[in-house]
């Protein structure tokens, strides 16, 4: 199997390279040696990137094939860059044995467009009781563990995880939240939800789970990694931890860096999602931190819900939005094309830097290194409309967008995995 | 009168001063209709209404009931243990099936703040909101400015203080915005677990401090307290309640001013947040209150109606 790019903008922040030239890709890895082939994709006009890595992607099989399965989460991922997508384990029922890790990986293989990683729960039916197979979890594939949906409540079950985790080289991701705090809120909790009458989300529940765990994590030095940080208190507590030699990563999602709760339409659910979008004032301090490289990786929380639940009224709607196929599109168009971050920052921050949160390796042009391209036209506008989603469902805050870079080719070692308009 | 331009009444904020005035304009001309013999007008004759009632109420429904046959509407009433909504149906296939029916207006009273709101964009009848959650009350305020108008004879200036729960009352909230729209003072107060300080964004001064929302007040306005807010932690216990924040004849007779006036939007626990002899006394204009509430009401109903004659009312 063999594939020559040609005449395409290779931008790979990793090597460092910026030209235009051709890419020659042999059995999945790139060979600098070209061959004669013809099978050519002209790259005329396109860039040419590691494809995109999402850490925190919801897929909801088994349990609700109908709101997202294998094959419409794999669709979904390779239209908007992925080659690679952790799957969280808050399935019906959850991933938390190794049979349901087999399972995971025997039907992403089927599908075999996207590579999906399990994630596995950190405790049986992500209770926070007992700890799950995790040895065994991880011999069939686990790439982390993870309650996610839920934060592990006991403190003392959290110590065992970190502990019983060492020496895996495995990291445990916390949900950071308290759930006594956050209650029944379906918002942030401020000025705007008390004027709403709505029931907040305090960003202390946030905050005060972050530092909980990085101090047990300090403890037992042992790593530890936060999902979907949303407030300016925990980027503090994480930059506190850091200093005191905690490894701590964390990841932020598209929507808490282009949005917040000035935006939250309240007969509309597609905005609401958890943790909910906070204050102006959090969103220019994970801006900040994204300017000045202090966040590791930024993840979709990709969280897909059928029409008919998602058209209730705001309090009764499941939390969370989808993203995969968003975005690129919305944070080139409203971050780098407008100056906020460079083009090489925002690839580091999709693909490079996850990657190296979990010793993954991506798409390198350079000799030997595994072909997972992405090819994205930046000058092609489009709009974010219903219909353009390969993913079973539609809640997204950026329905009406008009968005910049339209990924054209996806290529996943060395396979044409999406070509747009097919 | 100018023609009132809106379709729906979500709630107060929606207004502007000058629809505020056009409704308790109306609502006092309907409430000449309420004092003669035959109390009945046909100026709604042809229209229905639908009253959505998700949450218990006796007095809000009943208003809105009586409100609507003195304008000879037809009404049909929707609770939530006798509709499909126990069999799982959500609101807005509720509010569709009645729109199929061709039904004019929809009242709805629910615990979701903003499904008002949420119906309001999705179905092409008029809603009026008759309680939203924690969110808006708006024919509630709107009566209660009517008793004010016709007590004071002017809103602007007045000096009113809102006490109790004030976190989880939608009256609060409405009476509020409605009061600052028409330049009245407004001091809130209740214990801090009610009165988050984001109550200070609307321009109103806050106080944990029952004196100090008693002192040199026109108005005392006192709510409901909910029995369960024990359970939940906002409350310690109603004796602790009682003690600090009961509106009873002692406090009154030490900090306020004589001719003082008290309301409350019902139903009253006595003995709780008001005493029985201050909900009965010469202050209490509890009664004024729930009378203005139907001639409000028919107000709202007439106005949203867009029938553009008095049709028989003046």
């Amino acid at each position: 199997m063999k594939i020559l790019i040609k005449n395409v903008r290779i931008f790979d922040p990793a090597s460092g390279i910026d030209e235009e030239g051709d890419v020659f890709i042999k059995n999945g890895i790139v060979s600098k040696k070209k061959e004669e082939t013809r099978n050519i994709i002209e790259g005329k006009g396109l860039y040419l990137f590691p494809a995109f890595i999402d850490i925190h992607t919801h897929i909801r099989e088994p349990g609700g094939e109908d709101v997202e399965n294998f094959e419409s989460a794999s669709k979904a991922a390779v239209a908007g860059g992925y080659s690679t997508i952790f799957m969280m384990p808050n399935t019906e029922p959850p991933i938390d044995n190794d049979g349901m890790v087999r399972f995971v990986v025997k039907r992403a293989r089927d599908v075999g467009l996207v590579k999906i990683y399990p994630v596995g729960a950190a405790t049986i039916g992500r209770r926070g009781e007992r700890l799950t197979d995790m040895r065994a979890m991880i011999q069939c594939g686990c790439i982390g563990f993870s309650d996610d949906g839920s934060p592990v409540k006991n403190p003392r079950i959290l110590r065992r995880i970190l502990e019983y985790l060492k020496g895996t080289g495995i990291k445990f991701i916390e949900h950071p939240e308290d759930p006594e705090l956050s209650s029944d809120g379906s918002m942030n909790e401020g000025s705007l939800s008390n004027k709403l009458g709505v029931p907040g989300i305090p960003w202390v529940s946030e905050a005060s789970v972050v530092i909980r765990d990085i101090l047990i994590a300090e403890y037992l030095s042992s790593p530890i990694h936060f999902a979907h940080i949303s407030t300016e208190a925990s980027l503090d507590l994480i930059q506190f931890g850091r200093k005191r030699g905690v490894k701590i990563t964390f990841e932020v999602t598209p929507h808490h860096l282009l949005l917040d709760e000035d935006n939250v339409k309240i007969t509309d659910s597609n905005f609401k999602m958890n943790p909910p979008l906070r204050s102006k004032r959090d969103r220019k301090a994970l801006i900040k931190a994204l300017k000045k490289g202090f966040v590791n990786a930024i993840a979709t929380d990709h969280a897909p819900h059928p029409l008919y639940k998602k058209e209730l009224e705001f309090s009764l709607a499941p939390f969370g939005v989808i993203g995969l196929e968003t975005a690129f599109s919305t944070l080139y168009t409203e971050f780098v094309r407008k100056g906020v971050i460079g083009l090489n920052e925002l690839i580091e921050y999709m693909s490079v830097k996850p990657a190296g949160i979990f010793d993954l390796k991506t798409g390198m042009v350079r000799d030997g290194a595994p072909a997972d391209f992405v090819l994205i036209d930046l000058k092609k506008k489009w709009k974010i409309t219903e219909d353009r989603f390969h993913s079973l469902s539609r809640n997204s805050p950026f329905l009406g967008w008009d968005v910049y870079g339209r990924v054209v080719y996806t290529i996943v070692e060395g396979k044409v995995v999406y070509k747009e308009g097919d | 009168m100018e023609r009132f331009k809106q379709k729906h009444l979500l709630g107060i904020e929606e207004l502007s001063r000058d629809e505020i005035d056009s409704i308790l304009d109306t609502a006092i001309i309907m409430k000449s209709v309420l004092e003669r013999r035959i109390k009945k007008v046909p100026t709604l004759r042809g229209i229905t209404v639908a009253n959505l009632f998700f949450e218990p109420s006796t007095r809000t429904l009943n208003s809105f009931l009586i409100a609507e046959r003195r304008l000879s509407a037809d009404t049909i009433n929707v609770s939530k243990s006798f509709s499909s909504v126990l069999k799982g149906e959500t609101l807005l296939d509720t509010a569709r099936n009645l729109e199929a029916m061709r039904v004019d207006m929809v009242v709805i009273r629910h615990s979701v703040p903003c499904s008002p709101h949420y119906l309001a964009e999705r179905i092409s009848a008029s809603v009026i909101n008759a309680g939203d959650g924690a969110h808006e009350h708006p024919t509630q305020a709107l009566l209660d400015m009517l008793t004010l108008r016709e007590k004071f004879g002017n809103i602007e200036g007045l000096k009113v203080s809102i006490i109790g729960d004030i976190l989880h009352s939608r009256v609060a909230r409405s009476l509020t915005i409605g009061l600052l729209k028409k330049g009245a003072d407004v001091i809130l107060c209740g214990p801090p677990t009610f009165l988050p300080e984001w109550f200070e964004d609307y321009g109103v001064k806050i106080t944990y401090n029952l004196k100090d929302a008693i002192v040199d007040r026109d108005v005392i306005y006192v709510l409901r307290i909910q029995r369960e807010r024990q359970d939940t932690a906002f409350l310690p216990s109603l004796r602790e309640y009682i003690r600090y924040y009961s509106v009873n004849r002692d406090v009154l007779n030490r900090y306020a001013r004589k001719d003082v006036i008290i309301m409350h939007p019902g139903p009253v626990n006595r003995g709780v947040e008001l005493a029985p002899d201050v909900a009965d006394g010469p202050w209490s204009l509890i009664l004024h209150q729930v009378t203005n509430g139907i001639a409000v009401r028919m107000a709202i109903l007439y106005l949203l109606s867009g029938i553009g004659s008095s049709g028989g009312v003046e």
